[in-house]
């Protein structure tokens, strides 16, 4: 038999859940909440993928960059060792502790790395040390066959499995974490089976997108953004999302309101109805930043270790629901999937196509 | 005994029982093909002068004439056709260069129908462009990638100099001399009335025209004919020619007898005086003197306009492109070698170039991988002849397409390809008063409306269908593309995947 | 008058300041080859001391005048439309490129392609006057307007390069000398300047002479050759029309 290509040889376009909470106060909670969201939207996903993004989880190393890394064989995982020890002082490593599962199968080897980038190396690029951390991992992503960074920031870490949601969350024993801010993705692709590097969240250094749609402007959006340095290894739309996201946020320095302003741009008869100011910078917005502009549906949960951001498409075609109950914020493609965890809500939102719903930490995380 | 070697490729058929001998036919013909027998009072043709232009078919009030191709014939030889023949017959007669004119007839790969555009289904909905918003401005220049903020942390919105366009379609160089006054008026304010633009070429503008600086580019090329600082400030951009897609590599010459009084005036040379166009700029010898012109003009308009480099489709054209990315040129325009023409030779045109799909596919590529495709915009031509080609072409990565023989076409041309005669019934390609009369500029206004504005129907219902709904999110993104009856090296070149992949 | 001392200041900062200036005459001095200078200005009065760079005064505009004490570059007044550029050392390749009014008097010596392409239209007539000797292919494609080379060191002997005059189709060369160049096209005639030929181009002597203290009756005091294209056998791409 012919053999399926693997997600990044081949572009797989996919439905899907989403869910985030967040405590404003930063208090830290178990990751079974998230488990407990996303298993409500069971029928969204169809077993090809799951996974889950806390941020806040590794307290005791919230100084290194953590680095969750697939292996899919010992070669890779001595090139990518060797690699690391070449570019890093390694404080910790470790497998990442799993528990067996009837329905997820072929893991993986799965470990975890906590690092800080040496210093001779560090200044000999000329980068900042974000940079360096994200061109390493864009290199290892990119060039050792085998290997995949699933995760790069600090304090957070990405879990994610071929396999429904609530399946992928009891593989990790993410009950036994907690952090201030959780994420969780089902996975729906339409084509052969995923990987498990494809399923979300997909994260570079401290952002992580979960995503539900498929866009229509990838290939125009992946293009232009590759010229920036990044390498869209797994070809999905969420990857390229990321990497729009950390090049405006993160290297521009572009606050994330305006980001979300530029990915889901208002329409220019909405333009052309604001004031003179608003109506040139909005201009300005969509003319040089033309192609950032992801068009067809799209809902997405951002997490940062500030906080979360929800973004629709411009024209509202996947569905998103905010809801608000003290200090926690809920986020999630269905209003159940929110009451399942939350019944009493203070409020719930609909955010409309294009409007960032933004949610930040109203202290700093000890 | 005179011997006739070439024969004629048409004859006129005249269905003599609808003929009513009215001679409108002889009056509307340049080229004195159609005349009265007054013995034999019948109308008849000297077919041999006919270039097949229609224009008789098209005013004989009676139906009565049609042109079909003459099945006269050489013996049957697969390695010399008729035309290698004849126009063996034709130098051996004269000693002359051949001269041809329009783009070439030549049976060459045309990419554009070897590629097939995505539609939505499923995972993903198309779009109804009737009822929803669907968006095709575009703008042409550099990009910004950074933000700054004024003391108000508003955004400084000062860009360099751009143009913008309600879609992504403009009309080509074709200077005034090579085409008519009223043509050049039709493409002004067919432009004006679309919001886009059109373009001078190497004639200088006609006072007359100044009015619709708005929709104009300014073409500079190496005869500078008609440049002074008024002319370079009337319009919204400059051009610079380096070169046209029929003829790269050689320049222009337009005969004495077309420099007419009113030709003379915008080109600002005397009447009746060859108008020489050099092969090269004579102060662009290498790319660093391009940046000097490219700056010179800059100057003399004190940065209020984007420039334009225009370069023919050649072999080493991705590299070319990226030089003058980097000379700070804004725009660059590719002419492909399909592209048309009021007169070249007809070996260069029908040899010297390459397809402007496979240069745009190239030249994008190229400037992604340096990094600097946000530094400038792409604008190709060269046989864009439909708004399926247009799609196509943003989906290989142009920011915008030129027509110029789509848009002449618009306005009456039959594509007879003897633009290098000066006698064009349909009053294009000509400078005689009573020829050029024939075409209405209104009329020939709302045609052009018409068919651009038909144009972007369809563009925004390809885009609908791809569940796009602004222009922007279509350019370069080359997954809607995919190659049909292609090759392994053409896909590579075109960075598309194969139908069925 | 608003002195400007250039010293490494940029093209484009030191344009502005001349453009934007209420003053409209400008002594600039210590210049180190910006380009461009006063290109498409109106009505300036600029003196330059050092050496300006490629393109200087290029579309220059009416009632505009530039004086260089030293040399030129490259493309001086490059598509000049009206206007002076007084040049007292020598100047590049392609001083007057495409000009089509005004003058550039050189007191020295032009390098190659001198006056190319230069037109002329109605009541603008292009003068270029190059004090010593001019470079090959001095007035190639020449369409209109007057190339004069005074050849002042060259004690009679041929001003010019070769290829003088290839591709002219307009205009008038005048060569102070008392020898043709040997490489002449069939496309160029020549005949010994009569009196009114001299009597043409007697003011733009003149102004020559007063620019840089000559005595006219020197010049004048020799022979002058006038280059003209030959109507009767003009350049022709022999073409058979398909």
């Amino acid at each position: 038999m012919d053999r399926i290509k693997k997600e990044g040889e081949i572009r797989i376009p996919s439905g899907c859940a989403i869910s985030g909470i967040i405590s404003k106060k930063g208090n830290r909670f178990s990751g079974q909440t998230a488990i407990d969201s996303i298993r409500l939207m069971h029928d969204r996903s169809n077993g090809l993928g799951g996974g889950f993004a806390g941020y806040g989880i590794y307290p005791e190393y919230k100084d290194y960059y953590a680095f969750h890394i697939f292996y899919m064989d010992t070669i890779a995982k001595n090139e990518c060792m060797s690699f690391l020890e070449e570019h890093f002082d390694l404080i910790n490593l470790s497998k990442i502790p799993t528990r067996k599962i009837p329905s997820i199968t072929d893991e993986p080897m799965i470990w975890r790395y906590f690092l800080s980038p040496l210093p001779t190396k560090l200044a000999e690029s000329q980068l900042t040390e974000e940079e360096y951390v994200v061109r390493c991992t864009i290199n290892v992503n990119a060039h050792i066959k085998g290997a995949f960074i699933v995760s790069s920031g600090k304090n957070m870490g990405v879990f994610k499995a071929q396999g429904y949601p609530e399946d992928v969350g009891e593989f990790y024993k993410l009950e036994e974490y907690s952090g201030y801010s959780w994420t969780a993705h089902g996975r729906y692709p339409t084509n052969t089976p995923g990987w498990w590097g494809g399923a979300h969240p997909f994260s570079l250094l401290n952002y992580s997108v979960v995503h539900n749609g498929e866009i229509s402007s990838y290939d125009a959006n992946r293009r232009y953004i590759e010229m920036f340095g990044y390498k869209c290894n797994l070809q999905t739309d969420t990857e390229v999302i990321t990497y729009m996201i950390d090049f405006l946020n993160r290297k521009k320095n572009i606050d994330l309101k305006t980001v979300a302003h530029i990915l889901a741009a208002p329409f220019w008869s909405t333009i052309e109805r604001m004031d003179e100011t608003k109506k040139l910078e909005y201009k300005y917005l969509r003319n040089n930043y033309e192609s950032f502009l992801v068009t067809g549906p799209f809902s997405i949960i951002v997490s940062y270790q500030n906080g979360l951001m929800a973004l629709n498409d411009r024209l509202k075609l996947r569905s998103l629901v905010v809801g608000e109950k003290d200090d926690m914020v809920y986020m999630a493609s269905e209003e159940e999937a929110i009451r399942v965890i939350a019944p009493e809500l203070d409020s719930i939102y609909y955010p409309k196509g294009g409007e960032p719903y933004i949610v930040e930490l109203e202290t700093e995380v000890q | 005994m005179k011997v006739n070697l070439i024969q004629s490729e048409y004859e006129v058929i005249r269905d003599q029982s609808r003929c009513i001998n009215c001679r409108l036919c002889e009056k509307q013909c340049s080229n004195g093909v159609n005349y009265y027998d007054k013995k034999l009072k019948v109308m008849l043709s000297e077919e041999w002068k006919c270039v097949n232009c229609h224009r008789c078919v098209a005013v004989c009030p009676t139906h009565a004439l049609k042109i079909v191709k003459s099945d006269h014939c050489f013996k049957t030889n697969a390695n010399w056709s008729k035309h290698d023949i004849t126009n063996i017959f034709r130098q051996a007669q004269t000693g002359g260069v051949l001269l041809s004119s329009m783009g070439t007839p030549k049976e060459y790969p045309v990419y554009w129908d070897k590629m097939l555009i995505n539609a939505s289904q499923v995972t993903n909905p198309s779009i109804d462009p009737l009822r929803e918003p669907m968006e095709t401005r575009t703008f042409l220049g550099k990009k910004k990638l950074d933000i700054e903020y004024d003391e108000n942390h508003n955004i400084i919105t000062d860009t360099k100099p751009q143009m913008e366009l309600s879609l992504p379609v403009m009309f080509s160089a074709m200077s005034y001399g090579s085409i008519s006054y009223n043509a050049h008026k039709a493409l002004a304010t067919a432009a004006q009335e679309l919001g886009t633009f059109y373009n001078t070429g190497e004639g200088g503008l006609h006072e007359d025209f100044y009015v619709y600086g708005e929709n104009t580019i300014v073409q500079v090329a190496s005869g500078r004919f008609g440049v002074h600082p008024t002319y370079l400030d009337a319009g919204k951009a400059i051009e610079i020619k380096m070169g046209q897609g029929a003829k790269p590599g050689i320049g222009g010459h337009l005969p004495g007898r077309k420099i007419t009084k009113e030709v003379s005036k915008t080109r600002m040379i005397p009447q009746g005086s060859d108008a020489i166009s050099p092969a090269p700029h004579h102060d662009i010898y290498s790319i660093e003197d391009l940046r000097q012109l490219v700056y010179m003009l800059k100057e003399t308009t004190n940065y209020k306009k984007p420039i334009i480099v225009k370069i023919a489709a050649v072999h080493n054209v991705g590299a070319i492109a990226s030089g003058i990315a980097r000379c700070g040129a804004d725009i660059i325009a590719i002419d492909g070698f399909r592209g048309g023409t009021g007169a070249a030779p007809l070996r260069i045109r029908d040899n010297v170039g390459i397809p402007v799909e496979l240069a745009l596919a190239a030249v994008d590529k190229r400037l992604r991988e340096e990094g600097i495709r946000n530094e400038v915009s792409l604008v190709v031509g060269g046989t864009i002849r439909s708004s399926a080609d247009v799609v196509k072409a943003i989906a290989l990565g142009a920011d915008a397409v030129y027509i110029a023989t789509s848009a002449l076409i618009a306005l009456g041309c039959h594509l007879c390809r003897s633009c290098h005669l000066g006698k064009c019934n349909w009053g294009i390609a000509t400078q005689i008063k009573e020829l050029e009369d024939r075409l209405d500029p209104e009329e020939g206004a709302k045609n052009l409306v018409n068919l651009i504005s038909a144009w972007k129907r369809e563009i925004k219902e390809m885009m609908g269908g791809m569940g796009i709904n602004s222009i922007e999110a279509l350019k370069g993104n080359r997954l809607m593309l995919r190659g049909i009856g292609l090759s392994e090296k053409e896909l590579e070149i075109l960075g598309i995947e194969h139908a069925g992949e | 008058m608003q002195k400007i001392t250039v010293n490494h200041m940029s093209f484009k900062q030191l344009n502005n300041i001349i453009r934007d200036d209420k003053e409209d005459t400008f002594d600039l001095d210590d210049v180190h080859g910006q380009r461009y200078i006063a290109a498409g200005m109106k009505n300036k009065q600029i003196k330059i001391k050092g050496i300006p760079g490629n393109a200087l005064g290029a579309c220059l505009d009416e009632g505009s005048k530039i004086t260089v004490l030293n040399n030129c570059q490259d493309a001086t007044g490059d598509t000049m439309n009206e206007g002076e550029i007084i040049v007292y050392g020598n100047c590049g390749d392609t001083a007057g490129y495409s000009m089509r009014g005004g003058k550039i008097l050189i007191k020295g010596s032009a390098g190659y392609r001198a006056g190319i392409h230069m037109k002329a239209y109605k009541d603008e007539k292009p003068v270029l006057v190059i004090g010593d000797r001019a470079g090959s292919f001095l007035g190639e494609y020449l369409a209109g307007g007057i190339i004069i080379v005074l050849g002042l060191n060259q004690n009679g002997k041929c001003p010019v390069g070769n290829f003088c005059g290839t591709g002219m189709h307009g205009g008038k060369i005048f060569l102070r000398s008392d020898e043709l160049p040997k490489d002449l096209p069939k496309q160029v005639v020549t005949r010994k300047a009569n009196e009114e030929d001299i009597e043409s181009i007697k003011d733009i002597i003149n102004q020559f002479c007063c620019e840089f203290t000559f005595d006219k009756n020197i010049i004048f005091n020799a022979n002058f050759y006038v280059l003209e294209p030959n109507t009767t056998l003009p350049y022709k791409q022999h073409y058979t029309a398909i």
